[in-house]
């Protein structure tokens, strides 16, 4: 194994991993508001379709490069009406939390199919579109490894990096991301001090959908080029359990859902390995989920959620 | 009459039933705007489960492994976790149930089809109570761990299949040998693959109520889910029900394996992706507001839904997806039954404030 195929396999890796980052990113949000999001698969999935849908038709109106963030414009938006769903039914009529995001998983299931064959005249997905080209930044692309691994990406993996320090600053060194820190931690409190509990949950729910649609886009406008039944299979809960993994911290989330995109990644390079040939492929496969384990029970240990997740707030309690 | 009145009077019977309606009208509504006939499309989809003997017996088919991973999910919820895994533990109790009876072929029928069902539940359960395990004892979140052994049991199986139980140059195992269909059915329901699986499912929600309600074991697991801290402050210990809980969860799961390898298939594919018996566990248990026989009922309804939806996309040219959105409205009215309160309000508050006055 050369420097070379190190570089190609550090980019596979963050290609896989961009879109679990987006979406972790999108499940810290909403937990550390209080509010669980098991959700998360189907606003990808919404996400998904939505930057296939919108992509195509910009690329058919001759938007040439600019098609894609299109896509993702559209993702953002029907990513954040998806999340309204979640919103309205778990705060405002208190329902629970985990019962209303496996509404959102199902509802985006038959929805996005539903309108994919409404729109393609009953085609099982949609048209194939450009999406994303990679960018090579000059200079920085040259450095051996790295160069070719990190700086020849597509501009997603560069928006998510640079998202994970803004939303690390946002959460722990700003008023904003104190107050939605309260309300998830101790609501009443938070409340008393006059802080809006409904409102920051809101809040905080909105930006999960938002964040989770543009990592089921990054999989439509990086990876496959459409959107079909299974583009979004299971990504959502990986993203989950990058963000518990990552003690619902940006940061953690973001080693979390690096180390499952290496392991997506290591599939299509294990056979360069001498030692590899040996080893049922379908043990390789096991790997990353048996490592996790063993990671969580060895080092990480108990994790420590926010206080208040998964419970509805109402003032008259106490 | 007048428990019969007090029955029908709580909004537990009530609020499902309006959420069933309500579902199938934002379906109505769904198709109406992509300019389908909802009237044609759900008369397809009953004419598909009740037209024929065959039909209704396939019905019956899809509804029994709901009924099981309904079961499990519910039953962990009872007892305060949330097993996502529901659908590894399934896969582990097919190849379980794949192991025991290729392996042991030969053996005398009544025996090899018990033996093969039991190391089925064993396995599911087992493979649940890992998790279960590394919760009580390290504090591990068991939304992780089970969502982490999904993938090594797809994998896992797989693994066992291709290289022990492989029938040559197909992607599938040897045929098993230990059958639980109810051939006897045969000539009734037009030869629909109808297994004991499904008698197994309704004892096991007997099971289920009986254990949770009506001993101590399972008043100390109710317990267990309600408060922890409380239930540890009574002397309970809270590790070993959740534990046990977990078991129990994976056990109903593996039966669903067993009857799915053993009922219908009589041999195990190689998945390429996880099958989503688990993950439609999950809607039926909400569905069935976790209680056992709302459980059953549920997985009647969703079973009846998925199966009669192959019938829409014949009848009435809806793509089949379309049923998905159905049941996701129902749950969603089922969880938020705010909305459904206020739309009943006109009608079932001002009978109850009749009855105050």
């Amino acid at each position: 194994m050369d420097l070379q195929t190190l570089g190609q396999l550090l980019n596979t890796t963050l290609v896989f991993s961009t879109a679990l980052i987006f979406a972790a990113l999108g499940g810290i949000f909403s937990e550390r508001s209080g509010v669980v999001n098991i959700g998360l698969e189907g606003l990808m999935m919404f996400g998904a379709f939505a930057a296939a849908v919108g992509g195509y038709y910009a690329q058919d109106a001759g938007m040439g490069a600019w098609a894609p963030w299109v896509g993702m414009l559209c993702a953002m938006v029907v990513g954040v009406l998806g999340s309204l769903i979640h919103a309205v039914a778990s705060i405002t009529f208190k329902a629970d939390q985990t019962i209303s995001g496996t509404v959102i998983n199902f509802l985006a299931a038959g929805s996005t199919l539903y309108m994919v064959k409404l729109l393609f005249e009953g085609a099982g997905e949609s048209p194939l579109i450009d999406g994303f080209r990679k960018i090579k930044i000059p200079g920085l692309s040259d450095i051996p490894v790295i160069g070719e691994g990190i700086f020849n990406s597509y501009p997603t993996t560069y928006l998510v990096i640079v998202l994970v320090i803004v939303i690390y600053f946002i959460l722990f060194k700003t008023p904003f991301g104190l107050r939605l820190r309260a309300v998830g931690e101790h609501p009443s409190a938070a409340d008393t001090l006059g802080v809006n509990v409904k409102r920051m949950r809101y809040i905080g729910v909105m930006l999960s959908g938002l964040l989770a649609g543009l990592g089921g886009a990054t999989i439509t406008l990086t990876t496959t080029g459409t959107f079909a039944h299974n583009t979004i299979s299971g990504q959502g809960f990986i993203a989950i359990a990058a963000m518990i993994f990552g003690k619902w911290n940006p940061v953690g989330a973001f080693g979390a859902a690096v180390f499952f995109g290496f392991s997506q990644a290591i599939r299509n390079y294990v056979q360069l390995f001498e030692w590899s040939q040996n080893i049922p492929q379908e043990f390789i496969f096991m790997i990353p989920y048996v490592l996790t384990i063993i990671v969580l029970v060895s080092a990480v240990g108990r994790s420590s959620a926010p206080k208040a997740l998964g419970e509805p707030y109402d003032p008259g309690k106490r | 009459m007048h428990r019969l009145k007090k029955i029908f009077a709580t909004d537990t019977y009530v609020v499902p039933i309006v959420a069933v309606i309500m579902g199938f009208l934002v379906g109505a509504v769904v198709m109406l705007i992509g300019g389908y006939d909802p009237i044609a499309a759900y008369s397809a989809l009953f004419k598909r489960v009740f037209g024929s003997p065959y039909d209704f017996g396939e019905a019956i088919r899809e509804m029994t492994p709901l009924m099981f991973t309904g079961l499990a999910v519910a039953f962990a919820f009872r007892s305060g976790m949330f097993n996502i895994g529901a659908d590894g533990q399934v896969l582990i109790g097919m190849t379980a149930a794949s192991i025991v009876g290729i392996k042991l072929a030969g053996t005398p029928t009544y025996l090899l089809v018990p033996l093969a069902v039991i190391a089925a539940g064993l396995a599911g359960g087992l493979w649940a109570g890992f998790a279960g395990f590394l919760k009580a004892k390290r504090g591990i979140n068991e939304v992780i761990t089970t969502i982490m052994l999904n993938w090594i049991a797809l994998y896992l199986s797989n693994y066992i299949i291709k290289n022990f139980l492989l029938l040559q140059g197909q992607n599938r195992s040897v045929d098993n040998p230990a059958s639980m269909s109810m051939t006897f059915l045969n000539s009734l329901f037009d030869n629909a693959r109808v297994h004991w699986g499904t008698v197994l499912a309704l004892v096991a929600a007997v099971f289920f109520y009986v254990y949770l309600w009506k001993t101590k074991q399972g008043y100390e697991m109710r317990a267990v889910g309600f408060n922890p801290h409380a239930a540890e402050y009574a002397g309970m210990n809270v590790g070993r029900n959740v534990i046990k809980a977990m078991f129990i969860s994976g056990v109903f799961a593996g039966l669903a394996g067993a009857g799915e390898v053993l009922g219908v298939f009589h041999y195990q594919s190689i998945f390429a992706a996880s099958p989503g018996y688990g993950f439609d566990g999950i809607a039926v248990a909400l569905l069935g507001l976790t209680h056992p026989f709302g459980v059953i009922l549920a997985a009647i309804l969703y079973g009846m839904l998925t199966y009669g939806s192959a019938g829409m996309s014949f009848g009435a040219d809806v793509p089949p997806e379309l049923i998905r959105i159905v049941i996701g409205s129902i749950i969603f009215f089922i969880a938020a039954q705010g909305i459904v309160r206020w739309v009943l309000k006109p009608f079932y508050f001002k009978r109850k404030k009749e009855k105050v006055s």
